[in-house]
């Protein structure tokens, strides 16, 4: 890539570790950073998407193939689908959870290489964009649904613990919060169907085995649609439901962090 | 130059047994203005259960002072020496800092509350109205408002509860966001109930249904707020549609146990409910907060949460404080304005005078132009008038905000001769 590409890397770092460190602050001063950190993720996120962009011209094609390549991508899909609504100003919390994790992920990623690779995919860009991306994005979704029940995790025990500063510093309503997760899976899950109908198209046309990646994807799409089921038919609110989509998550991570190294995107 | 002079006491200085004396009715009040007015000054007077306090205009401190001094002293039925000592008396930029202060509630028991800057509206619209403010105290009061709001827009002072019965609404909108639509099930009918009730409905809840162990009670309540009376026997059936529970019965044991709650829990389906207890000895089974979906608050509770609220308030109190500061700042430039605006006048008055009537003196050689060369010559001159005029103005304005707007003004005065035919 060209070093000229990778220079774009610093400000979007710096977005969002400044968004990062200004959520931090919102915890100890209420109202007063909170205006820094949405600037935070806003520039940072548009740094990084100059940066993808510029990437993809050098590479005249999808060069997120690579594990941290796509680890870059998977960034700035989750900061994407945060800033939708996650900006707004009785969510702020929400930050204090995806902008340290995307943060991490995003150094991550730069460190592996993938925020300087410009090489092409033997796999088709066609391809790659629709089943790298919709897996990716239903990633994405999944980790916000995360944030959102980490968050409800959180509340709720502050709530049940009688915390005094429960309104001083505060947090959105728990109805609110399983409201959102329940519709944030309700997307992303039909988007990680869609992703993964496409990529056993590939290896039902290309042949190809089945791998613990595919198994563990399945896995986890399972575990959605169980939350899913379970939310709106069995009224699996609350805490309950909290912890499965949790759950979900934690295969996301090993597919998306431990596995996907070994072989795929 | 007038003085602004505020003669005055509050909770700070006076207690209540002083306050209610001083306690200022709509006709008392009006009276009080238009007799300290008298003479071409200004008054507003400003009472809430917290403070009674008169603010004047008047070229002289001391005959302001002793005039409110007395005043007051009638009302309350004291000497004026007595009086005296629980009065506070401050002059200029230091009586609009305290209005200012008072504007944003930082003078206020619970700093932040909201329903003082109605009351200092109310006191400026009821003086406006019998004709005893001016320049001075309409612009004080009308900056004092801006204040407040700004105040509260700026800073959190005045975003969090104050009470146990707004904080038990706040928690409550922490578990269901929106109230809108939300049941609420009144166990007993005490005072206390009552107020988190009015909270719970002012933000949206429905109208309560409310179970007493006596239907007669019961009624009274849901009457005030247009709901539905039981009896403590159709509890059960209740807990599985309401909301939010709000507790307060005189009864000496648990009116509600987390059984009976767990019971009616398997039917909600997961829909949490938030328990409120103020009753003591408490009428909630503590039990019941341990259960999934069920938030059960008592009273010491919702006081622990109140006071943190109340500390974070007086954290914002130190943000507010520099915004008061800027303000009276403004204010003090503003009224040091003052001492130059007559000059700035009689100079401007002065100078249209020469225009007018060299206009004048030319109407014969102007009467040979068009009407639109004629509306061209007046508009030159005009222009040319003002364009001299500006600097002076400016810098008079300048002197003004630096307190030497009088030597400005005089000397402005001596140099173009204004006022000498009045002389």
């Amino acid at each position: 890539m060209g070093e000229a590409a990778l220079l774009l890397f610093w400000p979007a770092l710096a977005g969002y570790a400044e968004a990062a460190l200004a959520y931090a602050g919102e915890t100890i001063r209420p109202g007063r950073t909170a205006r820094f950190a949405v600037w935070g993720v806003r520039l940072g996120w548009l740094a990084q998407t100059a940066l993808l962009a510029a990437q993809a011209v050098r590479a005249e094609g999808f060069p997120w193939a690579s594990w941290a390549g796509s680890l870059n991508l998977f960034v700035w899909l989750t900061v994407g689908a945060y800033l939708i609504w996650g900006c707004r100003a009785s969510f702020r919390l929400l930050g204090l959870v995806v902008m340290p994790l995307a943060l991490a992920l995003f150094v991550l990623a730069w460190a592996a290489g993938g925020a300087g690779d410009t090489r092409r995919s033997d796999f088709g860009d066609f391809f790659l964009a629709f089943h790298v991306g919709l897996v990716l994005a239903a990633f994405a979704g999944f980790t916000v649904a995360a944030a959102l029940a980490g968050l409800y995790l959180w509340q709720e025990r502050r709530l049940k613990r009688h915390a005094p500063g429960v309104l001083r510093l505060r947090a959105p309503a728990l109805a609110t919060l399983d409201a959102f997760t329940g519709r944030t899976i309700a997307v992303s899950l039909p988007t990680l169907v869609v992703g993964i109908g496409i990529g056993f198209g590939r290896l039902e046309a290309d042949g190809g085995g089945f791998d613990a990646t595919m198994a563990a994807t399945l896995l986890a799409g399972v575990l959605y649609a169980a939350y899913l089921v379970l939310r709106y038919e069995a009224g699996w609110r609350g805490r309950r439901g909290a912890y499965l989509v949790l759950a979900g998550f934690l295969v996301v991570l090993v597919v998306r962090i431990g596995l996907t190294p070994v072989g795929h995107f | 130059m007038s003085h602004l002079v505020l003669v005055g006491t509050s909770h700070h200085r006076a207690p209540v047994e002083l306050r209610e004396r001083l306690a200022l009715g709509s006709r008392v009040g009006a009276g009080l203005v238009s007799r300290l007015a008298a003479g071409g000054g200004e008054a507003v007077a400003l009472s809430t259960c917290n403070r009674a306090c008169v603010y004047l205009v008047h070229a002289d401190v001391e005959e302001a002072r002793s005039r409110a001094v007395a005043e007051l002293a009638g009302l309350s039925g004291l000497a004026a020496d007595e009086l005296e000592e629980a009065l506070y008396v401050k002059v200029d930029e230091e009586a609009a800092h305290h209005l200012f202060r008072v504007a944003a509630g930082l003078d206020s028991m619970i700093p932040g509350e909201g329903q003082i800057l109605g009351q200092v509206r109310a006191a400026w619209e009821a003086a406006a109205e019998e004709g005893t403010t001016s320049v001075v105290l309409n612009r004080l009061f009308r900056q004092a408002l801006q204040v407040g709001k700004r105040v509260r827009t700026e800073t959190g002072i005045g975003e969090n509860p104050a009470s146990v019965s707004s904080a038990a609404a706040e928690l409550a909108a922490s578990v269901f966001g929106d109230l809108g639509g939300k049941r609420v099930l009144v166990i007993g009918a005490g005072k206390m109930g009552e107020l988190t009730v009015l909270n719970l409905v002012l933000r949206g809840a429905e109208r309560p249904v409310v179970a007493s162990r006596s239907l007669e009670s019961a009624e009274r309540l849901a009457e005030r707020f247009g709901g539905r009376a039981l009896t403590l026997d159709a509890l059960d059936e209740e807990l599985e549609r309401a909301d939010v529970v709000v507790a307060s019965t005189g009864a000496e044991g648990l009116v509600l146990t987390a059984d009976r709650v767990e019971h009616a829990m398997r039917r909600r389906r997961g829909h949490p409910i938030f328990f409120v207890d103020i009753a003591v000895p408490r009428d909630l089974d503590p039990a019941i907060n341990d259960l999934d979906g069920c938030y059960l608050y008592d009273i010491d509770d919702l006081e622990r949460v109140v006071k943190e609220t109340v500390a974070g308030r007086r954290e914002e109190a130190v943000r507010a404080e520099e915004i008061v500061a800027e303000e009276t700042e403004k204010f003090g430039a503003w009224r040091l304005s003052l001492d130059v605006v007559p000059a700035i006048a009689s100079l401007r008055a002065f100078a249209e005078d020469i225009r007018a009537g060299e206009l004048d003196r030319a109407r014969g050689w102007l009467a040979s132009l068009s009407e639109s060369e004629r509306k061209a010559v007046e508009s030159l001159t005009s222009q040319i008038v003002n364009k001299l005029l500006h600097p002076p103005t400016v810098r008079m304005k300048q002197a003004a905000a630096a307190a030497e707007g009088v030597v400005y003004a005089e000397t402005v005065r001596h140099l173009f001769g204004l006022g000498e035919d009045e002389r």
